[in-house]
């Protein structure tokens, strides 16, 4: 019984924290339509801000909250006019790709900074607890709902009584009618993007005293939670962001009782599926009404596409069959191998994402389904790799779809965070379910690639290997898109509603484009599988996802010949010129961002 | 003349709001009707209830006989509706000639395969294995939906065929309002239902647009119009239906419509000083 008052307090106190961010990241939709993915750097830079002032400066903790709160706010600040600002009038998932870009820079800023292990925050409110009934309560968790509740009643009075609050509803409410009434919008976002990062920071600060532990990989799941609870609460919605965070905070703090800690998050991303999918404009809010709009996800800037010749491309491919006669040297051939990999991947991405319009954030989970869908095939069933890695494409193409059909309903942001979701869900159930994936030990032993009994066990049979297959689905795809079905698939990502009205079937050819990409992502991660020979949960992480994204955006949207491009310059590139591993994400993040706001179309454009 | 469509009591409730009010209409098979009325006075509402856009709250609808109140814009789309957007829809980065042909998904029988119930369900991997590989009956029928997609642009002059490679965001407006006329056409519609069409059109333009749905009107085609400029609907229109504030006021020949009190007042406006009158405003 006390135990359960425990959990209970425990799930508060995590929701307090939550809502700390959820409500920042409501704020932030309400008056942009942002779904601010660099929330939670802010909210590990507030950690380690208070890291600095608790060890450097031995602040006490009201300080340490003014500080944390003011470098917040900075940051916000910055967020806000290299994010937002300037790609006002581009496309609406612009903005959320930036802030995706805006925080692998961030984290990779404080990682450089700090190192990546984690470091501990201490607090001396920590060992002093209370005994209330049969439970107990520390003076940490009464400081934690003072301040969730502090903040709460100045935001409450901010928006309710201050001109600029006003103005932050009126934005809210309707953008352009505010606009008109005098409202400086831009001052608007400004103070919101302040606000909204203060409390992000000192919920980083917070949790780091709370589990006594920070470390910048944080940042991730912080933004991940924030967006839970806000979707659980209605997006934009302030109060429902507060009610959303602390369902979800007892949600996972009972879940943890029943379950274990590894069910944690599988809990809040399960929540977060069901809640986008049956009632998308939250729990509080009417069923019929649509979802807050304009949410189209496409992410196509209007350009001509560089078309090459087939003779040019097949050209191409002849001198990449004969680098390994060239440059005999296995690190290049294993970089290009690399490569092609990824071109993979690309293929798929810039299919789904680019060609018919699904921005896929979780593009990683296709990969991990289909390395263990190979490894497991030929481990434990005995197939042949060349078969297993066939399967396994085909395992990919069949469950990817079916994980996401229940979305493809979802438009624009919601799409993308239901992608972001799903993967999640992939990576925690290939950790839980043991029997089957071996949990969290992984699997290892995975045999090496062979084809018809040969084995590939050079460099370059396997450089040739990987390269065929990639040339001969990049050429299925050329053709799939010269088809009247490249066709629909664009109309379906130009405008649903009139290709609805010209009897295309959204669903169907949504999830015969999820299908086809899938079979290309399975198949890349069936060989990455092979070539590794050991793979777990973490093998192809949700970094991926964002990496993917980067290479198709770099190479043109729906682009074939782009995706390729794009991975042999994002992938094989910092390879070449040996870019240590912490900057590489540095990098991805940086090009992300820039291509985001000065060429949106990619090298080879769009198609 | 037997009715093609039959919109009986069809209601449509936003909020407090009821845009379209127990609205009746019939359309005969090659009937021309104009539907007019001040902004606001739920024409595009009744336009999206009848192509399964939007759902009604109450009242049906009849396409030849058929009850399709509910039915998905997909299904209608294969029974033959094809309608226009009061603001375009175009596929932006298509280009003109795949616009058309997108028009005419419905009517492509060889690559997209349709089978009974069991096997329905690997109907998508057939179309795409037939799309990949692409037999001689697959390449014939897109052949031939090329020449027609063709033949459909060349019906507007030299406005599009020039064009016809290039993306839809790339061409004026009006050229734009010319590609949804035409890929509506490319659906080989039994009934065809244009919203605005001439919105935005100067004189020049407004007039070619009204000699092709003359053409259209002579070709035998059933037409529901939804169009502010009066002289455009009393020459073209076998009947006019006036709607205001969700409700049909006045329904019958131009003449008499035209000089119905009724309409007249609707049109000055005189209840309500807040709506602008006939010509379109911004909206
Ligand atoms: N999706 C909607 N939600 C709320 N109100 C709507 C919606 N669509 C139309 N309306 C309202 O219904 C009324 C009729 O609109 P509409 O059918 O577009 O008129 P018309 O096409 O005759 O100008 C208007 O008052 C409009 O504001
Ligand atoms: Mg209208």
């Amino acid at each position: 019984m006390s135990s359960w008052i425990d959990y209970t307090v425990n799930g508060l106190i995590i929701g307090n924290i939550y809502a700390l961010l959820a409500v920042g990241l409501a704020l932030i939709f309400g008056v942009s339509r942002l779904i601010n993915f660099a929330h939670g750097s802010v909210y590990v830079v507030g950690a380690y801000a208070g890291f600095l002032a608790v060890t450097y400066l031995d602040a006490p903790l009201p300080v340490t909250i003014g500080i944390v709160v003011v470098v917040g706010a900075l940051l916000g600040l910055g967020i806000e006019r290299f994010g937002l600002r300037p790609l006002q009038g581009h496309a609406h998932i612009a903005p959320l790709l930036a802030t995706i870009g805006i925080s692998f820079v961030l984290d990779q800023l404080v990682q450089l900074f700090f190192k990546p292990d984690p470091r501990a925050l201490p607090s001396t409110l920590l060992d002093q607890r209370f005994q209330i009934g049969s439970g107990t309560i520390g003076a940490l968790d009464l400081v934690i709902a003072a301040i969730g509740l502090l903040s709460a009643g100045l935001l409450y009075y901010f928006l309710r009584y201050t001109r600029l609050g006003w103005a932050v509803r009126a934005t809210a409410q309707d953008r352009d009618a505010a606009q008109q009434m005098g409202v400086d919008v831009d001052a608007v976002h400004r103070t919101v993007f302040a606000i909204a990062s203060g409390l992000g920071a000192v919920s980083g600060v917070l949790v780091g005293m709370y589990y006594n532990y920070i470390d910048p990989a944080m940042s991730f799941q912080a933004t991940l939670k924030g967006v839970v609870a806000q979707v659980v609460g209605g997006m934009g919605n302030v109060p429902g962001a507060i009610a959303g965070s602390l369902l979800l905070g007892l949600v996972e703090s009972y879940g943890i009782a029943l379950f274990g800690t590894s069910y944690r998050n599988l809990f809040a991303f399960v929540l977060l599926i069901v809640v986008l999918v049956l009632r998308p404009n939250g729990l509080f809010a009417g069923r019929r009404r649509a979802p807050p709009e304009p949410l189209t996800g496409t992410f196509i800037a209007p350009s001509k596409p560089i078309n090459l010749p087939p003779s040019a491309l097949l050209g191409a491919a002849a001198v990449a069959a004969l680098v390994p006669l060239m440059i005999p040297s296995p690190y290049v051939l294993q970089v290009l191998t690399n490569s092609w990999l990824y071109a993979l991947l690309g293929l798929s991405l810039t299919l789904i994402a680019g060609t018919v319009g699904l921005v896929s954030l979780g593009h990683a989970a296709l990969l991990a389904i289909g390395g263990y869908a190979s490894a497991l095939l030929t481990l434990n069933a005995g197939v042949p790799v060349g078969a297993a890695i066939l399967s396994a494409g085909l395992i990919t193409a069949f469950l990817g779809t079916v994980l996401v059909f229940p979305s493809f309903r979802l438009r624009g942001h919601y799409l993308s965070i239901a992608t972001l979701a799903i993967g999640e869900i992939v990576s925690l159930v290939i950790l839980n379910w043991e029997w089957l994936t071996r949990g969290p030990i992984g699997v290892s032993g995975i045999p090496s690639l062979s084809l018809f009994g040969f084995e590939l066990d050079t460099d370059r049979s396997v450089y040739w290997f990987t390269l065929a297959v990639m040339v001969i689905l990049a050429a299925v795809q050329f053709r799939l898109l010269g088809s009247h079905l490249g066709r629909v698939f664009r109309a379906v990502r130009d405008d649903d509603v009139a290709a609805r009205s010209y009897g295309i079937r959204l669903d169907r050819y949504k999830a015969l484009a999820f299908a086809f990409g899938s079979f290309a992502a399975g198949v890349s991660g069936g060989i990455t599988s092979h070539i590794y020979s050991y793979i777990n949960h973490e093998t192809f992480n949700a970094q991926l996802s964002i990496l993917a994204l980067t290479i198709v955006i770099l190479g043109g949207m729906g682009n074939v010949t782009g995706a390729i491009v794009g991975s042999v310059l994002l992938v094989g590139l910092p390879e070449v010129f040996r870019v240590a591993a912490e900057y590489r994400v540095l990098i991805y993040g940086l090009v992300l961002l820039l291509l985001v706001r000065f060429r949106p179309q990619g090298i080879m454009g769009t198609l | 003349m037997s009715a093609l469509l039959e919109v009986r009591g069809l209601t449509r409730r936003f909020g407090g709001l009821t845009a379209v009010d127990a609205v009746d209409l019939d359309l005969g098979e090659h009937e021309f009707v104009s539907i007019i009325g001040p902004n606001g006075a739920g024409k595009t509402t009744l336009f999206n209830l009848v192509t399964g856009l939007d759902d009604p709250d109450a009242g049906r609808v009849r396409l030849a006989g058929h009850d399709v109140t509910g039915f998905s814009p997909e299904k209608l789309a294969a029974l033959g509706v094809a309608r226009t957007f009061q603001h375009g829809r175009v596929f932006a980065n298509l280009s003109v000639l795949d616009n058309i042909l997108v028009g005419a998904h419905v009517r492509f029988k060889s690559v997209r395969p349709a089978w009974p119930a069991p096997l329905s369900l690997i109907e998508p991997l057939a179309e795409l294995a037939l799309a990949l590989v692409r037999p001689g009956a697959v390449k014939a029928e897109e052949a031939r939906m090329r020449e027609e997609a063709l033949a459909i642009l060349a019906r507007f002059g030299d406005r599009l065929l020039p064009r016809k490679d290039n993306p839809a965001y790339s061409l004026s407006y009006a050229n734009r309002r010319r590609v949804e006329i035409g890929r509506a056409l490319a659906l080989g519609p039994r009934l065809l239902m244009l919203d605005e069409p001439t919105a935005g059109m100067n004189q020049t333009e407004t007039a070619e647009m009204q000699a092709l749905i003359g053409d259209l009107k002579k070709s035998g085609l059933t037409i529901l119009l939804i169009e502010h400029k009066l002289d455009m609907v009393m020459q073209l229109s076998d009947r006019v239906i006036v709607m205001d504030e969700g409700h049909v006021i006045a329904n019958g020949k131009p003449a008499e419509v035209r000089n119905d009190p009724k309409v007249i007042e609707a049109y000055l406006g005189h209840h309500r000083a807040d709506r602008p009158p006939v010509e379109e405003a911004a909206e």
